[in-house]
């Protein structure tokens, strides 16, 4: 369409020789394979998964399938999805804002330095099912630190879960956390850091300069400065773990988060009336994912602002 | 602040202390490893030992009395590797093109095609699934349930990792210029691209392409919601019926993300280094 509307304003201007507008058209021709696979794959499935929580089984227009969200069990879902990621985020942005400090230390060309941010980038994508491995042998009942902490502690790591009745900690909401804040460090450590490299040396030889202390300084220059830059880095964690799904779907097989809710449903499909369910949850990812990247961009405005 | 008057002790801004700094990344260090640590104990000591090197839960592995264990896994990882080949097909075939193009001809339209390459960040994996459902449904129906054509999908997953290498590439390098010279020594647009564009975007091509195999062997959102067997879901299920042996296959496959990635990152200080010798 645009190929075509682009293709009519530009002949006039063009002029001269008929050839050119047609090479132009031509031209433009060369983005449809991106532009037809793009639409295909990416703006259909988007469409058809928000349009299905909002279609009846006739295919009409309907709101009524946000009735889903009275259901307890989905209510209670989207609750653990917020607060897993929230809590994930929190503990990842100041676990991850601490490395990046200490990075400050070591050389930037430096070994050392060289392979954190290797290591940032292998941990990042250690996400899924490998990963749920990696911690069913860790905290899992018969794991590592589980029998570690027993023998030498007397302490069971399941008293650490929410709901002590519902079974081991791994297969809980509640040990998803460390294993979301696993592969969220990292995407903080990658976010955050050329935040804190892009501090000026000349703002700390100000404060001591003008006779502050370290303490002055973070509290006058290194906090004010980088606070949007982190909370920023901080939406992003949020993100990345509310829309996780592999995690948490090779530890368990209850819909304790949304997209596990998502997954059953749509795999159920032959049951009546929760047909539609998977897109209204679908559009309500969308909405929080929204807010939560609009809420960024906002934050990245003025984390600009120190950052010329 | 005894310690001002020394030459060490002029620590100003944010800097932290060494002995702070290796305290701090010796227990990151730590806390990171320690899962690692404890897959590979699991898969590779002797049952009820504290320590040792065994291969014994392995055996299975190679009993073809038992063979019928590991049929979806070692299928699951054929399709994987097509679904990695096809995916990288994909991204040289639509993605390659349509930057080329934009960065040459249309400058404008290099953000509307960063735009659609990022959206896939915001835009819940899950989400996309749930719309690739019915997509499917209209596919399969003329290919058979195949594994391969999830490629399509998975391509949309991995456009944002595939652009990215060839976008800081392309930035590095004035295409523009050397396209003008190219064409003013007399060739056509098919044999500038050819001989001229391409070679200069080999480091950012061969980058996104290590990416995207090491991505679609990551993937099992996609997979799950379209209940389709790949390396990722075969693990899933095999956790239950031998652990041991999933364990062990999980430990390979980060290994080889880990290689792929490291091997990414020798690429590009290599096409670094080159660019500062010439």
């Amino acid at each position: 369409m645009t190929a075509v509307a682009h293709g009519a304003a530009a002949g006039p201007s063009a002029g001269a020789g008929a050839s050119r507008p047609r090479r132009r058209a031509a031209g433009w021709l060369g983005f449809t394979p991106f532009a037809a696979y793009t639409l295909i794959f990416l703006a259909v499935p988007t469409v058809l998964a928000v349009w299905s929580g909002l279609t009846d089984e006739q295919g009409a227009f309907t709101l009524a399938n946000f009735g889903a969200y009275a259901n307890p069990v989905i209510l209670r879902a989207f609750g653990n999805s917020i607060v897993l990621s929230l809590a994930t985020a929190v503990a990842s942005a100041v676990i991850g804002a601490v490395i990046c400090v200490a990075l400050l230390a070591v050389n930037p060309t430096g070994i050392v330095r060289v392979v954190a941010d290797a290591a940032a980038s292998v941990f990042a994508q250690f996400g899924g099912v490998m990963l749920a491995f990696a911690f069913v042998a860790t905290i899992g009942t018969t794991g590592v630190l589980t029998l570690f902490l027993k023998q030498a502690f007397g302490f069971d790591i399941n008293a650490l879960a929410v709901d002590k009745t519902a079974g081991p900690l791994i297969s809980q909401v509640s040990g998803m956390f460390f294993v979301y804040v696993y592969f969220s460090v990292p995407l903080m450590v990658i976010a955050f850091m050329p935040a804190l490299v892009g501090l000026r040396p000349q703002w700390g030889e100000a404060v001591a300069t003008l006779g502050g202390s370290r303490l002055r300084y973070w509290l006058h220059v290194g906090f004010p400065v980088l606070a949007p830059s982190f909370f920023g880095s901080m939406i992003l964690v949020f993100a990345g773990a509310f829309s996780s799904y592999a995690t948490a779907s090779a530890l368990t097989n209850t819909g304790v988060i949304i997209p596990i809710v998502m997954q059953q449903d749509l795999s159920s499909e032959t049951l009546p009336g929760i047909a539609h369910v998977p897109g209204v949850l679908a559009i309500g990812m969308i909405v929080v994912m929204a807010l939560v990247m609009w809420l960024y961009s906002l934050l990245q405005r003025r984390a600009a602002r120190w950052q010329r | 602040m005894s310690g001002r008057i020394g030459p060490r002790a002029v620590r100003v801004g944010a800097t932290p202390s060494r002995a702070t700094s290796t305290v701090i990344l010796v227990l990151a260090a730590a806390g990171f490893l320690y899962p690692l640590y404890a897959l590979f104990r699991f898969a590779f000591w002797p049952t009820a030992q504290t320590h040792g090197f065994t291969l014994q839960h392995l055996e299975r592995l190679t009993d073809p009395g038992q063979a019928y264990m590991y049929t979806q896994l070692f299928e699951g990882i054929r399709n994987s590797l097509v679904i990695a080949i096809v995916t990288v097909v994909l991204m040289i075939v639509f993605l390659l093109p349509a930057m080329i193009l934009a960065e040459l001809r249309y400058r404008r339209l290099r953000q509307v095609i960063e735009f659609v390459c990022l959206l896939p960040i915001s835009i819940p994996t899950v989400v996309l699934a749930v719309g690739f459902v019915p997509v499917y449904q209209q596919i399969w129906h003329i290919t058979g349930s195949v594994a391969w054509v999830l490629a399509f999908a998975i391509g949309i997953i991995v456009l944002p990792y595939a652009y990215r290498p060839i976008q800081s590439n392309m930035s590095g390098l004035d295409l523009v210029t050397l396209s003008e010279a190219s064409r003013s020594l007399g060739a056509g647009w098919l044999q500038t691209v050819w001989s001229v564009v391409l070679p200069n975007l080999r480091g950012g091509i061969l980058s996104s392409a290590l990416i995207t195999v090491s991505v679609v062997l990551g993937e099992y959102t996609v997979a799950s919601f379209l209940t389709q067997n790949t390396f990722q879901t075969a693990l899933a299920l095999l956790q239950h019926a031998d652990p041991y042996v999933a364990a062990t296959f999980a430990l390979g496959a980060l290994l080889l993300i880990f290689l792929i990635l490291v091997l990414i990152g020798a690429v590009g200080s290599v096409s670094r280094h080159k660019r500062k010798a010439s």
